[in-house]
């Protein structure tokens, strides 16, 4: 018996060896792909025990900050300053996981990234905390000048850091209050999320960087900047004054703004926005322009920042299409039809003319800190693309100066600082325009540029323009920003 | 090595090895604890004194009545069923404390087979009574009244406030019975008298009793939906005749009739088509029946090489974490590490159980412990391939570490019978009493 005896014990450990080889794949080469399996909700409820460290402004303010509980769960999440940051910095919810920064640094938070833990090593045996601190690009107090800016009005305002792409502010009216979404009650949660998603004009849609509007006048700055590189137009060139612009292969004209007549040099035309200029620049620019607004991030793949959810793709005329749709471009070249842009877009393009023609990718964190408050991570600046170049990046400045010195954007004035801006202001089919206003400042050494748009006019309705809802939310920002010490 | 060295040196290997798995059992409970409470646990020294008193008791009772007996036996059980117990703690300690219960009653077990089994001569003798008992067992849950179903199985037999499985019982009596009765005929069985195709197979008549038994017990565990038994029974019966005759016809029969039975069962039961849609892809149903599959997955993968750590993990997200896929909650927590120490000791307690088969010298002794080695082996197997999507999942105890009473009590009773028969190979069977 002993010889089957032994086969079958054989048998039976070399089965065994089976299990030993499926236990190897799992835990070893199906490891990362199982934890990072949507349906398993394993690491989420992990983090969501762990102690996790603060989310903290520029200048100081807790965004977001953990306390202990006697609850099932360890942590409860608290956002001191409720709505004014919900959509950067996200909410951590047991119903529907983390957003924001929440989300995008959520190994630096909980201490599990590299950089935490090769720096944490001792502490790991003495008990300390390992959990990092999350400092933003932004600031409380321009944040707070954006929200105050708004004033209740739908819109939104993006200001960013010109040299580095820092984002100092970005708010979008309306917004929401992360704290309830944050509650460990998820029959709570959900009544709450259900609310928002009934609440009019969408509260959790972070119209900064979801959202794409018709940029208007604003966008009088590319097609300005591509008329220039191309060498299409110079600040002298002179077009007819006009009250209309014929268009090709239609019918209709593209008018002037409140049917003014207008034209002169292209340097006059850009003061006082004339359309009727610009339409023509379009149709000369042609395909041109389909092609150059690549350069400025649109119809391109959205720049890797670290905000979540990811920023979307910004619109402009496509390429190929002008042979058959002329009049399209001479819309777009004053930023109508083809051209949807999200504000953080427009923040970025005037930023780009206030940096040399560099577009900066934009990035909402400035660096992680260990729990002794020594930096173990920089969120470095990064060129995303050339948008310019550097002499037409000067002249354009000069264009944008004039706007706000004597042109459509006094309003945006700043007593004390040369200002760089220009008007926009977005015609939308049966509603009021959307007002729209790009600046960046101290023209001749620009440190922050800012994107401000109000949906549908505001409080003025079909009589708003750029020039009197948004200008002066511009210049307020860049008054705040500029107060404050450059970091 | 003369026979009473022989014996002290086992049963101090037995001892020291014994005091490892202490810590380990203690040093895991005190883990859990810290990790969701920060604090000692409130009843560390009843523990302490519990696991010492036990195991002290169980060696103590091996050093009386079976002191030449295997000294490796008795520390890998209690090392397995002291994860086991650590991680059912972990899980839920309302489960941990009626299993701290079991886990006495499986110790009184263990020593009351030791001392009232002096002989295994005594189980043979009563081959048929068993078979008899067996069956009844396997029987109980069908009748009304008494039998309770259970997660869709009905294998739950209710006597008041106590439930247990009488088919764990049954698993022992039979595995009995076919020891007994495949000694008797093995050279019937293993010659062979009618040829049929160049090849010859014993007549109908010797075969009939044990293929009434066995189809017997697999009609049953088909109606009470218990399939991890049903494989099991078929797996280790196969073996047996196999390892009675060394005729490997016996093993290609029963695979034949596993594939037939397998393919039936697969069109006549829908739960049994389920395991298998899951089996072969869980994914598009993750959220619904390849729920507790994929969660298993997630366990072993979560866990990696060195494990989320004791009380740090996610274990309970898998349904039955305590009972079927307490591997799993094992591999979440300790990782892959953890795993292999469990593996290996598995690979260890079966190789000593085959170990004491072959060095057996009489013939029952030697089929006897070679089928509850195989039972051990083939019963871990299933659980661990099925929790692993290796193979189908079919439900079964992992031996020792799964919570549950029966089953535990079971395990218990087959480790004295292996360290009865061990102590018998090397002193001897004990001498006949002299009547008075």
């Amino acid at each position: 018996m002993n010889r089957g005896i032994r086969r079958v014990g054989t048998g039976i450990l070399v089965l065994f060896l089976a299990i030993v080889g499926q236990l190897t794949y799992l835990q070893v080469f199906r490891s990362n792909d199982l934890k990072n399996n949507p349906n398993n909700v394993r690491a989420f409820i992990r983090d969501i025990n762990r102690p996790r460290g603060p989310i903290i402004t520029a200048d100081g303010a807790i965004v977001a900050d953990s306390k202990p509980t006697k609850g099932e769960l360890k942590q409860q999440r608290e956002y001191p300053l409720g709505s004014l940051f919900s959509h950067v910095v996200g909410y951590q919810s047991i119903v529907y996981g983390t957003t924001g920064v929440e989300r995008t640094y959520n190994n630096s938070l909980v201490g599990s990234d590299v950089q935490l833990s090769l720096k944490n090593l001792g502490q790991l045996l003495n008990g300390q905390s390992r959990v990092g601190t999350v400092v933003l690009t932004l600031s409380k107090a321009a944040q707070q000048a954006a929200h105050d800016g708004l004033a209740g009005k739908r819109g939104s305002v993006v200001a960013l850091n010109v040299k580095t792409g820092g984002v100092v502010a970005m708010y979008s009216e309306p917004s929401f209050d992360p704290n309830p979404l944050a509650n460990h009650n998820s029959n709570n949660v959900q009544k709450v999320q259900q609310a928002l998603l009934a609440a009019p004009d969408n509260p959790e849609l972070p119209r900064a960087w979801r959202e794409r509007y018709p940029a208007g006048s604003t966008f009088k700055v590319v097609t300005t900047s591509l008329a220039l590189d191309d060498g299409i137009a110079t600040p002298d060139r002179v077009f007819p004054t006009l009250r209309e612009l014929p268009l090709p292969q239609t019918n209709n004209t593209l008018q002037n703004f409140g049917g003014e007549i207008c034209g002169g040099t292209l340097e006059q035309s850009f003061t006082v926005s004339c359309n009727t200029t610009f339409g023509a620049l379009g149709l000369e620019l042609g395909e041109q322009l389909a092609s150059g607004v690549e350069r400025f991030g649109l119809n391109v793949a959205p720049p890797p920042a670290d905000i979540s959810p990811s920023v979307i793709r910004s619109l402009g005329p496509t390429r190929g299409t002008f042979k058959d749709n002329q009049p399209v471009f001479a819309q777009a070249a004053i930023g109508q039809n083809a051209i949807e842009v999200t504000p953080l877009e427009m923040a970025m393009i005037a930023a780009s003319v206030g940096n040399g023609g560099k577009m900066m990718v934009p990035h909402v964190v400035s660096e992680v800190r260990d729990a002794q408050n020594r930096t173990v991570r920089r969120i470095p600046p990064q060129v995303w693309r050339q948008a310019m170049t550097p002499a037409t990046a000067t002249t354009v400045t000069r264009f944008m100066v004039n706007v706000v010195d004597h042109g459509t954007g006094t309003a945006a004035q700043i007593p004390g600082v040369v200002v760089a801006g220009k008007t926009g202001t977005a015609q939308v089919q049966g509603k009021a325009p959307h007002a729209w206003f790009v600046a960046f400042a101290p023209a001749a050494n620009p440190q922050y540029a800012v994107a401000v748009l109000v949906e549908n006019g505001g409080n003025l309705g079909s009589d708003a323009t750029g020039g009197r809802v948004a200008a002066p939310i511009a210049a307020q920002v860049l008054r705040v920003l500029l107060a404050q010490q450059p970091q | 090595m003369r026979t009473p060295t022989l014996a002290r040196h086992r049963r101090n290997v037995e001892i020291t090895l014994g005091l490892l798995t202490i810590i380990v059992t203690v040093g895991g409970y005190v883990l859990v604890a810290l990790a969701k409470n920060s604090t000692l646990p409130p009843d560390l020294y009843l523990l302490l004194a519990a696991v010492v008193g036990l195991y002290v008791l169980a060696h103590l009772t091996i050093r009386r009545f079976a002191p030449a007996a295997d000294g490796t036996l008795l520390p890998l059980a209690a090392l397995l069923n002291g994860i086991g117990f650590v991680t059912i703690a972990r899980l839920d300690r309302n489960l941990a404390r009626i299993q701290s219960v079991w886990v006495a009653v499986g110790v009184a077990a263990f020593i009351a087979t030791l001392v009232l089994v002096r002989d295994s001569r005594m189980v043979e003798r009563y081959r048929y009574t068993f078979a008899l008992l067996g069956i009844l067992c396997l029987l109980l849950p069908l009748v009304p009244g008494v039998g309770q179903q259970i997660n869709g199985a009905r294998l739950w037999v209710r006597f008041g406030a106590l439930n247990f499985q009488p088919g764990e019982a049954a698993k022992v009596l039979l595995v009995i019975f076919f020891a007994a009765y495949l000694v008797d005929k093995r050279e019937l069985l293993s010659s062979g008298s009618v040829r049929v195709a160049g090849m010859y197979f014993p007549a109908l008549r010797h075969l009939g009793p044990l293929m009434l038994a066995w189809g017997f017990s697999i009609i049953v565990m088909v109606q009470e939906k218990d399939l991890g038994s049903s494989l099991l029974f078929f797996a280790v019966f196969s073996a047996m005749l196999y390892m009675a005759t060394n005729r490997g016809v016996y093993l290609l029969g029963g695979l034949v009739l596993f594939v037939i039975g397998a393919v039936i069962a697969y069109h006549l039961f829908t739960h049994v088509q389920v395991r298998v849609t899951t089996w072969i892809n869980p994914w598009p149903k993750a959220r619904g029946e390849g729920y507790q599959i994929t969660q298993s997955w997630f366990a072993f993968g979560t866990g990696g090489v060195a494990g989320t750590g004791l009380g740090l993990g996610s274990p309970d997200k898998i349904p039955n974490a305590a009972t079927d896929f307490i591997f799993s909650a094992i591999g979440e927590e300790l990782g892959l590490v953890g795993t292999m120490a469990i593996v290996l000791s598995y690979v260890l307690l079966v190789g000593s159980a085959f170990r004491v088969a072959v060095d057996s010298v009489r013939n029952f002794s030697k089929l006897f412990a070679a089928g509850l080695a195989t039972i051990f082996g083939i019963q871990t197997l299933i659980i661990m391939g099925g929790v692993t999507r290796l193979i189908p999942l079919t439900g079964i105890t992992l031996p020792f570490v799964s919570y549950g009473g029966s089953s535990l009590v079971a395990n218990f009773v087959l480790l004295a019978l292996l360290l009865r028969i061990s102590h018998e190979t090397v002193a001897g069977p004990p001498p006949p009493r002299v009547r008075a």
